[in-house]
């Protein structure tokens, strides 16, 4: 057990020795968390929208100021042929174009029905769907304010309520979201050379004929990445509360005891990463390029995981991230206690022993 | 010449000598490219629903039933009660609960209106919206129906005015979101392996003590700058090659512009990631130190480069801090050439910043080499 503890401490020295490590270790995590939560959102806001206006009456003029005052659009230009529309769209930043059909107001008086076009650049299709959403909506609404008079029967009227976050936030998907990706990849990062350095620098020699157990030195490693990956999260959860007013509805504790078992949980991976690898570049390139994008898309942090096809939400079980996300919106937002996101944890805590187990297995005794 | 020969030589031996790198290198992005292209959709589809019947009649059958045939729904269980079914939506098994009141029916008949209530999981805000609408639009339809089946001579008053919505999107009239996510992925992942490579290079050789032997040779700055990123700037179009072929054979991305067009493109965007790389690589003592930066840098890159999230929804400040960013650059000039088919006019102003870009990080590299401690 002495031994145990002067193995920690010495990792410990090596940590806090290296100051600048260190600074950007705990700089980093602040910086893109401040960033990401301000600057990620997939609402759309100020979206460029040009007009091609064959009819330039009065309703179109009202249609076009009821978009245009709208926070989600601005009129940019108007256009006045065909071939102008491919060209805005060309030079990039105008995302639709609405074309208004001749004699439109006259049109909606004397048949009931005028047509608009609502062209949108769908070489983003993700977006270009939404922005189409968003102006189809806006017409309907018009429309519905131009038929005050007429009182349709028989009428089903849906009243939807938005539960968790009424305000549509996405400040409350995407926070903790930032918060997951960043634990995993630094947690991850940050042990998967640690072993591997040693083989490079040529002192994993002497771990090994130190009396040292493969066991103790995996713990060992592990250990003091805990304090700092604790501090991290710690340091997150406060920018969330205090700067993105994110609610804790559940309980704090119980947020606390699942971010370590997080943070532990990649730490472990990290450390698995460590042992297979035989130089450090080949770890960090396993952890950073392995990691970053999986984690980044398959987590439901950005894309919904239910959308995704049938191969790839499977493939999405085996992403801790996944589950940990889950659970903090579950904590957060919905404030349900451990008897909800038992299973959850219970299957991050599986794949933390399993990666353990693992690494002590992979761990080698002998230098080749 | 020859001495820049000699290095280059020197450092391909090294990158294929290691035989963990390779994979590394050419593998796993490009499996990446093919699994992860798939799972970039907003396409809202299979939505958790479940429903609380208390009419229990025909009407209310009938409007279930439309939910079960839309595509958009998954629908899961009929609950009956409100309290078991928000107690599923906090354990996260539904996201909608549609809940259809008792006299339903009747009171449609009776009072000609009649409501419904609906329970959206809003924690994705911009999900719930779609939810929502797709709700609205499928019992609007409902209502239509009921309309014409209901309808009564004395009901008949003047038809509605209606403005038509035509929606046409395009280059992309599926809206394939294939079409846009691979060539942005395949970006993101010719950015990551050549700033990762050339930002871990010089300080490796710091790390193990050869950068010492290198700086006592007479080769000069420019010839071992140059060496050094060679490899990494070929490596790079490797990836690109067989990115590209890869989107062409298995998600048939449209190739509408000039390929020689990307090419030239990529030559400097290249030179703007290597600089980057070297610079970091010239800053740091450790490759540890190193590949934190690197990553540092590479997840605001990918996060703010209007790839998975649209640049126009961010805060003005953040808009402007992606000036900064060159995968953004690389993934509109992709977009534009790759599906819009635009010429050398349109990416022009794109092209002359990241030239501009280039220069400044290369010679912010060269000036941060020092041969001497």
């Amino acid at each position: 057990m002495k031994r145990f503890i002067g193995f920690i401490r010495k990792e410990f020295y090596h940590i806090f020795r290296d100051t600048r490590s260190l600074f950007i270790l705990f700089g980093m995590p602040i910086a893109q968390v401040m960033l990401f939560g301000f600057a990620i959102t997939n609402e759309i806001n100020n979206v460029d929208i040009a007009v091609f206006d064959k009819s330039k009456d009065a309703t179109t003029q009202e249609i076009i100021n009821k978009i245009a005052s709208s926070k989600y659009f601005s009129n940019k230009q108007f256009i006045t042929n065909e071939a102008e529309i491919e060209s805005v769209f060309k030079k990039g930043k105008i995302k639709a174009v609405l074309v208004f059909e001749k004699d439109f107001s006259q049109k909606l008086i004397k048949e009931s029905v005028a047509d608009v076009q609502i062209i949108t650049d769908a070489t983003d299709p993700n977006t270009a769907n939404t922005v189409n959403n968003y102006i189809s909506s806006i017409l309907q609404k018009y429309g519905q304010e131009i038929n005050k008079d007429i009182k349709t029967p028989y009428k089903i009227i849906p009243e939807s309520r938005m539960v968790y976050n009424p305000e549509l936030k996405s400040v409350f998907m995407f926070v903790p979201g930032v918060m997951t990706v960043i634990l995993m990849l630094v947690s991850a990062m940050m042990t998967s050379i640690s072993i591997t350095r040693e083989k490079e620098m040529g002192t994993m020699e002497i771990l090994l004929v130190s009396p040292i157990k493969p066991f103790q030195v995996i713990i060992g490693k592990v250990f003091p990445y805990i304090f700092l990956s604790i501090i991290n999260a710690v340091v997150i959860i406060l920018l969330s509360i205090f700067i993105f007013k994110m609610p804790i509805e559940g309980s704090l504790f119980l947020l606390g005891f699942e971010s370590i078992l997080f943070i532990i949980n990649a730490l472990s991976l990290g450390i698995l990463i460590s042992t297979m690898s035989s130089t450090q570049q080949t770890a960090m390139m396993i952890s950073l390029m392995g990691l970053m994008l999986p984690v980044i898309l398959l987590s439901g942090f950005i894309f919904p995981i239910a959308s995704m096809p049938m191969p790839l939400q499977i493939i999405s079980h085996i992403i801790p991230a996944k589950w940990f996300i889950i659970i903090l919106k579950a904590i957060m937002l919905k404030g349900v206690g451990l008897s909800y996101i038992w299973k959850e944890t219970l299957i991050i805590l599986g794949m933390t022993i399993f990666y353990i187990i693992l690494s002590v297995k992979k761990y080698k005794i002998r230098l080749e | 010449m020859k001495t820049i020969l000699y290095i280059i030589q020197k450092e391909f031996k090294q990158i294929f000598r290691n035989k963990g790198m390779l994979p590394i290198i050419f593998v796993l992005p490009l499996l990446q490219l093919v699994i992860l292209s798939n799972a970039a959709t907003f396409e809202i589809q299979n939505i958790k629903f479940s429903y609380i019947d208390n009419d229990k009649t025909s009407l209310s059958r009938e409007l279930v039933d439309k939910f079960n045939a839309s595509t958009y729904f998954n629908v899961l269980t009929d609950f009956s009660s409100e309290k078991e079914a928000t107690s599923a939506m906090l354990q996260g098994d539904v996201d909608v609960i549609l809940e259809i009141p008792q006299y339903f029916e009747r009171d449609l008949l009776k009072d000609k209106k009649t409501s419904l209530s609906v329970i959206i999981n809003a924690i994705d805000g911009a999900t719930a919206g779609v939810e929502n609408v797709y709700i609205n639009q499928i019992v609007q339809d409902f209502n239509k129906k009921a309309q014409v089946s209901l309808f009564q001579p004395e009901d008949l008053k003047l038809l509605p005015k209606n403005i038509a919505s035509i929606p046409s999107f395009w280059y992309n009239k599926t809206l394939n979101y294939k079409t846009f996510m691979v060539p942005g992925i395949l970006v993101l992942l010719v950015t990551m392996i050549t700033l990762f490579l050339s930002g871990m290079n010089i300080v490796r050789e710091k790390e193990i003590g050869t950068l010492e032997q290198m700086n006592v040779t007479p080769i000069k700055k420019h010839q071992f700058i140059i060496g050094k990123l060679f490899p990494f700037w070929v490596i790079g179009f490797a990836l690109l090659t067989i990115g590209l072929i890869i989107s062409k054979v298995i998600f048939n991305t449209p190739i509408v512009g000039s390929l020689g067009l990307i090419y030239f493109y990529t030559a400097f965007y290249l030179l703007v990631i290597l600089g980057m790389g070297l610079f970091i690589s010239n800053f740091t003592d450790t490759q540890q130190q190193a590949m934190f930066i690197a990553w540092f840098f590479v997840v605001i890159f990918i996060l703010m480069s209007g790839l998975f999230t649209p640049i126009e929804s961010m805060p003005q400040w953040a808009q402007y801090l992606t000036e900064f960013n060159p995968v953004k650059y690389f993934v509109e000039v992709m977009r534009m050439v790759m599906l819009k088919g635009a010429g050398i006019a349109e990416i022009t102003p794109l092209f002359l910043k990241t030239i501009f870009y280039a220069l400044v990080m290369n010679a912010l590299a060269v000036w941060s080499y020092k041969k001497t401690n």
